[in-house]
This record gives C-alpha cells, structure tokens and sequence, in this order.
C-alpha cells in the first residue's frame, strides 16, 4: 500500500486532486481511499488531503501518518508547514514551483521534485489552478497512476472542454517530468 | 451492480435512493450534510421519487419523519451529534408510535468543547429511545445497513425506528469503492412498504400517540417495545442470511477478526475498530493470540452472541470511544452486564480512547495487550483508563503554557 499527502490551501483544489487521484488508481483496477483531512478547512489556510493505494482491500480508516508521497500545491507553504511531516525516506517530495530544488532550501534526503504547475495551468487552461497538472506530474514520477486513468477521472469529474483542458494540462506536465528525468 | 468511489455520507444517500424512500425531511449539520445534498440533488433531477422538505431544526425534523411515516409511507431522515441531541424529545416519541423509519447519524462528538470529529457519545445517548442501532466499520456497510434496516424496521414483529451509524470524517468524506446494487435486486430484498398498523385513509380514520394515565397501559406499552426490540434479534438473522443469499455479502450482529483462537482480545465499534484489527495483525506477527470482536448491533445489544464469542478466553479489553462521565465506558459496562452471570469469564478491562476523533496509535493498542497479558499474569486488572500518548500530553502541555496556566509534571508510561 502506498499513502499519498497533498498540502495546499483551501480553495487550490487539495481534495480534489485527492479524489481524483483515488478515481485514477480505481479506474486502473487497484484499490483506493480519498479524504480531506479531518476537522474545518478555510479558504486560503493551509490544508491536506490524502490519498491510499492498493493491490489489495484497504482496511485502514485514519489519516496518513507516513505517507510515500507528498504532494505541494503551494510553494509559500513550505515557511508554514512541515510539508516532510512523516514522508518516508525513499519517498519522493513534489512541489509546484518554478525554481529548482536547490533553490527551495530544503533540507531532506529524500528525493525532491518541482515543476512549473502554476506556468503550465496559466497557459493551457487559463487559470491559476495547478492540482490536475501536478497529478501529470506525478504520475510522470511515481508511475504509482497512469495517465489513462487520470483522463477517465478528470472526464468524470468535469466533463466537456473544461476536463479537456486539465488533460492537455496533465499530458503537458507529464512530458515535463519525462524530459527532466532523462 | 456497479463499483464506484464514494464517500460514506454519498453511500448512504444510495442506500436511500435504493429503498426507494417516499419522504425526506432534512436539516443540514457537519458532517452529516453532504448526505441530504445528494439526496435533494436526486429528488430535483427526478431521479428519485420522493418528497423533500427542509425544516427549521432536527427537533421539527424528527416529528415530521415520524408523523409521515404515521401515514404509511418509507421515509429517511439525517443527523449528527448536536442535531440528534436537539431532536432528542421527539426520538423517544416517535419510536413509541412504533413507526419504522430510518435515520443515519454521523457521529461527531459532542459540545462541548464544541468539535467536528467523531466519537459515540452522541448515538450511545440515544441507546435507551427504542430505535434499534447498527454500527457500521466501511462505507460499503453504510449503504447495505440502510437497506437492512428498513427490513427490520417495517417487519410486523419489530415495528421500531432504526438508527444507523457512521463515523464523521473517518467514513462520511471518505471515499471508497463500493458496490452499488441493482434495483431490481434490492426490490427483491426489500419490497415497497404495505403498512397494516398505521395509514392514511379519510374512510377509516385512526388516533395515533394518545395519552395514557395510570402505569398499567403505559407499563405494557413500554414493554411491548422493549420485547419486539428483542425479538429483532431473532429477525436479524433472517434478515441478514436473506441479505447474503440476496447479494453476497454478510454481517451478523457481530464480527469476529483472528477471534476463533484468540485469548486476548479487543472490543471495539465502528470504523476505528480497523485501527485494531491492524494492532491485531501486528500483535499476532509479534506471536501474541490477538483477536478483535467488533459489536455490529449495539441495539438490541446481542447478549448471547457476545458471551459465545468471548467464552473461553483469557482476557477482554473494551476499547470505548465514549465516556459517561460518572461512570466510564459504555459498552465496557454492557459487555459485563451481558457476561455476569456466566460461568467461565475472562478478565475485563477497560479502555476509552479515541475520543473527538482522537488517533488511537500503534503504541495505544501495544500498551493495551500488554495490560492484558499482565493482568492475566498477575491476576490483578487495572482500573479503567483513558489511552493518551506523551506526545500527545506535550502538546497538551504546551497549549496550557501559551493559555498562561500552569503545566503539570506527572510520570506516565511511554506509550
């Protein structure tokens, strides 16, 4: 099993992009979990979202401790809360920002990604929301979803030219990671 | 049949709209909404057939979901927490009219201080009202006990109101595959609702809820409902073997994990009871004979299952997420009231943990095997205690120096 954590703030779309990295998993036949976390959320405050993936049933109802992953949407974020809170040391930190890791600051051993979502979703759907081009990016890094499954869980979530957009948003980011690991 | 990811407050909406309910009042508390959302949502797309009326407080709510089904017709209802504790009056009432509606609670644990997460102090208070309870670990089971329930609750031998429970945030916003059953297969299990005892018709005109004085009417009504609330017990298993033969999926009023061969073993409800059935892995890996009961039914409490269950083993630990103050654990205090009187007890311990919605960690459910194997050990069992983890106690303390109070040195064991 592995445990997914994305951090935002209320209004980025963090449950979102945790239900529609639970539908992708379940559209790819594995078993999945989605949830806010638990308690009050605001818009602009800091919130998380989460995420479990599985071969197998999933018994376990609680929020992410230690999760595998960990997924930014906000790099202002990163001065307020310990985004590495619990992330596994083989795990991998994914961060919107345009900057390169090593400009963040971050002190980890485990391994540190970021990508331009902000730049990508301005240009190509036209809005400051990043959450469906980070999951581009992160299945461009984990492999942990496919693409195919994320396209069937935005179309599903929002139909019409408005998924069309988060896709080609999502296929975007995606070859940008594919370019970045060469 | 179809899988799809919902959360547990959109599987007990499909359980709703399965039953084909006819009448839905409605008022909207965290973190029960979502559920009436959808089932507006359905009734306005027509997608369900139903009549939906939001009303001014749960208290108007209760009464009016008890006076429509007074008339004859399937209705649903929602609450949580503070709303079941505002309709409260009307809970006793409507289950003495002995009309069988449905209502889901989310459990939240109650004010104050006032919170959003779950414990069960909030459906245990309602424990004594009539409604029969069914507590439930997955969203899956959500939508399958609303079905079940419906079936107790309109079968003449029972005629009670039935509450089924979920827990806030841990099942009602999470979101897992779960088995949406075809229609035709759910009318099979539950037919359209033919009521004999209480309708609607200008012909024959019927009162309903009347007074009674002098103790003698009052006494055999209130017994009546005590001994069908009993008998349910008896129609549960029907109903719940005609469940699985209908779609394949079973829950007794009970679930035993690794409990055939166990010797201690963990009592616990609802969905943290998965937090210890993972201790019970761990626990067994460690080659410690765990096991978990988990109570499904909580009313009527199945006495004789729970003593047939435990019988023979060496040590019970009743993990409560719920405190009477005054007293301590509820369902610790059920669980020895049911085995009293038997022969061969194991020792009984108490725990409440978990409480608004507090994790209950690995090193909790450590600290409570331990306790039982010492005490089977030693012969001596220690007094109820509430499971709180130093870290948890440091953030405590630092809360109370930020508040200018003074914070307090105690030795606890590091759990």
């Amino acid at each position: 099993m592995i445990e997914i954590r994305v951090h935002g703030r209320g209004g980025q779309g963090s449950v979102t992009a945790a239900e529609l990295l639970g539908f992708a998993a379940h559209s790819d036949g594995k078993y999945a979990q989605a949830f806010p976390s638990f308690g009050s959320e605001r818009m602009g405050a800091p919130v998380q979202a989460f995420v479990r993936i599985s071969d197998k049933p999933i018994r376990i109802r609680s929020q992410v401790y230690k999760p595998n992953y960990v997924i930014v949407q906000d790099p202002t974020l990163l001065e307020v809360v310990n985004v590495l809170d619990g992330l596994q040391e083989n795990g991998l930190l994914l961060i919107n920002s345009k900057k390169k890791v090593s400009e963040l600051g971050i002190n980890t051993k485990v391994k540190v990604m970021t990508i331009p979502a902000m730049e990508i979703a301005m240009e190509v759907i036209g809005r400051p929301i990043m959450n469906t081009t980070l999951l581009g990016a992160f299945a461009a890094a984990t492999g942990e979803i496919s693409l195919d499954g994320i396209r069937k869980a935005i179309q599903h979530k929002f139909p019409g030219s408005v998924g069309e957009k988060n896709i080609a948003a999502v296929l975007k980011a995606f070859d940008f990671i594919k370019k970045e690991s060469l | 049949m179809t899988r799809e990811m919902l959360t547990g407050n959109a599987a007990a909406a499909w359980g709703v709209r399965l039953a084909e309910v006819d009448y839905v009042p409605a008022y909207p508390i965290t973190p029960q909404t979502e559920i009436i959302e959808t089932l507006a949502k359905w009734i306005s797309d027509g997608v369900l057939d139903a009549g939906f009326v939001t009303v001014d407080s749960e208290h108007s709510m209760i009464t009016a979901a008890g006076a429509a089904s007074a008339t004859g017709v399937r209705v649903f209802t929602a609450t949580s927490s503070q709303g079941l504790l505002y309709g409260f009056e009307m809970l006793y009432s409507v289950a003495g009219w002995r009309v069988p509606l449905v209502m889901v609670n989310v459990s939240r644990g109650l004010s104050s201080p006032i919170t959003l997460e779950p414990d069960h102090n909030d459906i245990l208070a309602a424990r004594d009202s009539g409604f029969l309870q069914i507590h439930c670990e997955t969203c899956q089971e959500v939508l399958d006990s609303i079905l079940m329930a419906y079936r107790l609750a309109e079968d003449e031998r029972i005629l009670l109101p039935v509450l089924v429970n979920m827990d806030g945030f841990h099942l009602s916003f999470t979101r897992e595959p779960v088995e949406i059953p075809e229609i035709e297969l759910v009318r099979k299990f539950l037919p359209a609702y033919h009521s004999k005892h209480a309708f609607f018709k200008a012909t024959q005109p019927m009162a309903q809820g009347v007074a009674v004085l002098g103790g003698h009417a009052y006494s055999y009504f209130k017994y009546q409902m005590h001994l069908a609330s009993i008998k349910s017990l008896e129609v549960y298993k029907e109903v719940s073997d005609e469940f699985k033969e209908v779609f394949g999926r079973s829950y007794n009023t009970i679930e035993g994990y690794m409990l055939d061969n166990a010797e201690y073993v963990l009592v616990m409800t609802n969905s943290f009871s998965t937090l210890g059935k993972e201790a019970v892995k761990k626990a067994r890996v460690k080659g410690i004979k765990a096991g978990l009961l988990r109570i499904r039914l909580i009313r009527p409490f199945p006495d004789m299952d729970i003593v047939k269950a435990l019988n023979g083993k060496k040590a019970v630990a009743v993990l409560d997420q719920n405190i009477s103050v005054g007293k301590g654990g509820i369902v610790y205090s059920e669980i020895a009231s049911a085995l009293y009187n038997e022969r061969e007890n194991p020792l009984l311990l108490s725990f409440v943990g978990g409480l608004g919605g507090k994790n209950i960690n690995p090193g909790e459910f450590e600290f409570v095997f331990d306790s039982m194997i010492k005490a089977v050990d030693t012969g001596k069992i220690p007094a109820p205690q509430l499971l709180y983890t130093e870290t948890e106690w440091k953030e405590m303390e630092n809360l109370k120096k930020i508040a200018g109070k003074q914070t307090t040195v105690i030795k606890t064991a590091s759990v």
